[in-house]
């Protein structure tokens, strides 16, 4: 028989109260199955069964408030030998039964042998455990006693996370390799094992080894109840399941809503930025030697954008209900790819700083953002998005808008290109700006306005930026 | 024995999101997925933020003595009627509120329930005070309180040592739905901050919120993503 006691669950604890049996006496319960509840402090805690086997006494009702450490329950071992009794006698039963029959070695007192609770779990019924009154842990968990199971040939005795693992991802352990002291399977080794098979819902296949095998080799999805895994998927055998991050679940989000929101159109505006990169070629070495950072197109892009919007406000704008909101501010959003998603930190009134205050605060919001120091308020209230998708190659994209805003600049990679100036053939600095806008607030000839204007001020720049 | 396989970087990582407005038993729904996803190591820690239309909870512990109305009166106020598997006794969640679940795996921290609800505390409490409310602990009554009153209400579920449930701050909820319990059995008034003239943005606050969080429990904060676009 093994004690279950009362857990500490910290250091300033020194007695908690059992609010709740979750099995009766009697009451076949599985290894690491919620047992009971206890309170303290506002916090409910569920205490899992340190073995599996059968609830023969409760010592303690529910409502008592008791010590640490004092045994409130005794459970019998599934197997039904004594505590201290080998495992070998159970083992070899066990080992040659398939999963579906009814298991030989379980506890004789147990009328609860051949339930579907004692087939579930092929893995752990057998395990064995010997009890030790726990200092430091705070769940009722006795110290496994290692006793290498046939069925499961590992040389060690499995944390109960590698157990849970196992039994919820039906990983047949033999087949992990285990790098722990003395062989013994951690969960990293499981997870390396499951990267490697790239199949998480394995479960069904090696829970009922021999039909699989001889009947159904290929097709793990026919033939199984899937009686194991918690959250069976449907999937092809060789997929790899993995959760978006939270990240992209809030993209995939906001991509979506602003399709499903604006009308967007996007018009394209073939730029010459010749004057803007001599410009750029004469001071880029200087920059780079007084500010530490090296010149780029995008300062330029931003200012003319900036200037632009001053002639055409309603870029700068949103909307609510039926009502158009003036921004008084020009705030540009800015979309820094990161390694797995995207961020748009804002340049706060953008209107207010030159080329190279521009490129300052570029690379200091892109840097912070790919260490993720940006602060909250540094991605928020931006009124007009530039992305610069020519940085890496191309030459023109059509943008989502970034909601709630109206419109979202493109700049596409600056290319040299022979263009056509007065019937003569000249070696020119192209790129493509492109405008997505919201065609319910802004008709396509305003958008063209303002994206010639845009192009003008790139093309005819004049002003000295150092 | 527990602590196998449970990977203790230098640096933990925290996910932040909020959620807006979502129905109780949704949150309940999406915190025990959460929670799983958690135990399995599958996702790093949570912060979630939501804000529940009106409804009432009762732990599991709680005494239903502390529901004043018929649940007839409450349908009739347009308030569920919810039972709940966190500690503590009734409480009123409604618009205006803004409550949080964090699910975090204590393993990683500290495996002290007691130590994991004066932090929260300590995290309201710190919160507030970037808002120029002076905000306390009150000797036997989990919470927080400013001048006898409670301004935040926390009721907490554990199991294997990951979190779920948390705290609800009231910062424009509408107090008088309050009259319908006594909050966590205990008979002491209610507060909010925009009762005590305190009004900022909802924003504001949960981003204070987040970071004291990140600062208290030491986390490095998945800084909320509230705007991106194509790149």
């Amino acid at each position: 028989m093994i004690d279950v006691v009362m857990p500490q669950m910290g250091e300033s604890i020194v007695e908690g109260t059992l609010t709740k049996w979750l099995k009766k006496a009697g009451e076949k319960v599985e290894r690491d199955e919620p047992l009971f509840e206890i309170s303290t402090d506002k916090v409910d805690t569920e205490i899992p069964a340190p073995v599996a086997g059968v609830l023969k006494e409760v010592l303690v009702e529910e409502g008592k408030t008791v010590a640490i450490s004092t045994v409130v329950g005794r459970i019998e071992e599934g197997a039904g030998n004594g505590a201290s009794a080998p495992a070998q006698a159970a083992a070899p039963a066990k080992a040659a039964a398939p999963a579906k029959t009814p298991a030989a070695p379980a506890a004789p007192a147990s009328p609860a042998n051949a339930t579907p609770e004692n087939v579930r779990e092929p893995f752990v019924a057998e395990e064995r455990r010997e009890p030790v009154a726990s200092a430091a842990g705070p769940y009722p968990i006795p110290v496994p006693e290692p006793q290498p199971q046939q069925p499961l040939s590992t040389d060690g005795p499995l944390s109960p996370l590698v157990r849970k693992m196992a039994r919820e991802y039906g990983i047949d352990l033999r087949q992990v390799k285990g790098t722990g002291a003395g062989g013994r399977i951690s969960k990293q080794d499981l997870d390396a094992y499951m990267s490697a098979q790239g199949a998480k819902t394995m479960a069904q296949s090696t829970a009922t080894p021999a039909p699989q095998s001889a009947a159904q080799p290929a097709l793990q999805s026919s033939a199984q109840p899937a009686p194991v895994a918690p959250t069976p998927r449907a999937q092809a055998p060789q997929a790899r399941v993995e959760p978006m991050s939270i990240m992209r679940t809030k993209i995939a989000e906001h991509m979506l809503n602003s399709k499903r929101t604006s009308a967007h159109v996007t018009t394209v505006h073939k730029t010459d930025m010749t004057k803007v990169a001599k410009l750029r070629d004469r001071h880029k070495a200087e920059f780079q030697q007084r500010y530490g950072y090296s010149l780029t197109y995008l300062p330029f892009v931003i200012a003319a954008t900036v200037e632009a919007i001053h002639d055409y406000p309603i870029l700068n704008a949103s909307i609510e209900g039926n009502n158009i909101i003036y921004h008084n501010e020009i705030n540009i959003g800015i979309a820094v790819a990161l390694e797995n998603g995207l961020i748009v930190p804002v340049i706060r009134n953008a209107d207010e700083k030159n080329v190279v205050g521009l490129q300052r605060s570029i690379v200091d919001l892109a840097t912070r953002a790919r260490s993720r120091q940006l602060k909250a308020d540094e991605v928020q209230g931006g009124t007009f998005s530039i992305t610069n998708f020519g940085s890496f190659g191309s030459v023109f994209a059509t943008p989502i808008i970034n909601q709630p805003q109206v419109a979202i600049l493109g700049i596409g990679a600056v290319e040299k290109e022979p263009v056509v100036i007065d019937d003569a053939i000249a070696i020119r600095s192209v790129a493509y700006l492109a405008l997505t806008f919201d065609h319910r607030l802004i008709d396509g000839a305003l958008a063209d306005q303002y994206t010639g204007k845009v192009k003008s001020i790139l093309e005819n720049w004049s002003t000295e930026i150092l | 024995m527990f602590e196998e396989g449970v990977p203790r970087a230098a640096v933990r990582r925290v996910e932040f999101r909020e959620l807006g407005m979502i129905d109780y038993a949704e949150a309940t729904a999406l915190q025990r997925e959460l929670v799983e996803q958690r135990k399995r190591q599958l996702i790093p820690d949570q912060l979630l933020m939501v804000e529940h239309p009106h409804v009432i909870t009762l732990g599991r512990n709680g005494h239903a003595e502390n529901l004043l109305a018929s649940e007839e009166i409450l349908s009739r106020a347009g308030i569920h009627f919810h039972l709940s598997d966190r500690g503590g006794d009734i409480t009123y969640h409604g618009p205006g509120q803004i409550v949080g679940y964090p699910i975090f795996d204590l393993r990683e921290w500290k495996r002290d329930v007691v130590a994991y609800v004066r932090a929260i505390e300590q995290v309201i409490m710190d919160s507030l005070s970037e808002f120029g409310i002076d905000a306390g602990r009150l000797e036997g009554c989990t919470g927080v309180w400013v001048n006898g009153k409670k301004i935040a209400a926390i009721g907490i579920h554990i199991s294997r040592w990951v979190t779920s449930h948390g705290f609800a701050l009231n910062h424009t909820t509408d107090l008088s739905y309050f009259q319908y319990i006594v909050p966590c059995g205990i008979t002491k008034p209610v507060t909010s901050m925009r009762e005590l003239g305190c009004n900022p943005p909802r924003e504001e606050v949960t981003a204070a919120l987040a970071r004291n969080f990140a600062k208290v429990f030491q986390f490095e904060m998945q800084v909320p993503i509230l705007t991106e676009t194509f790149s």
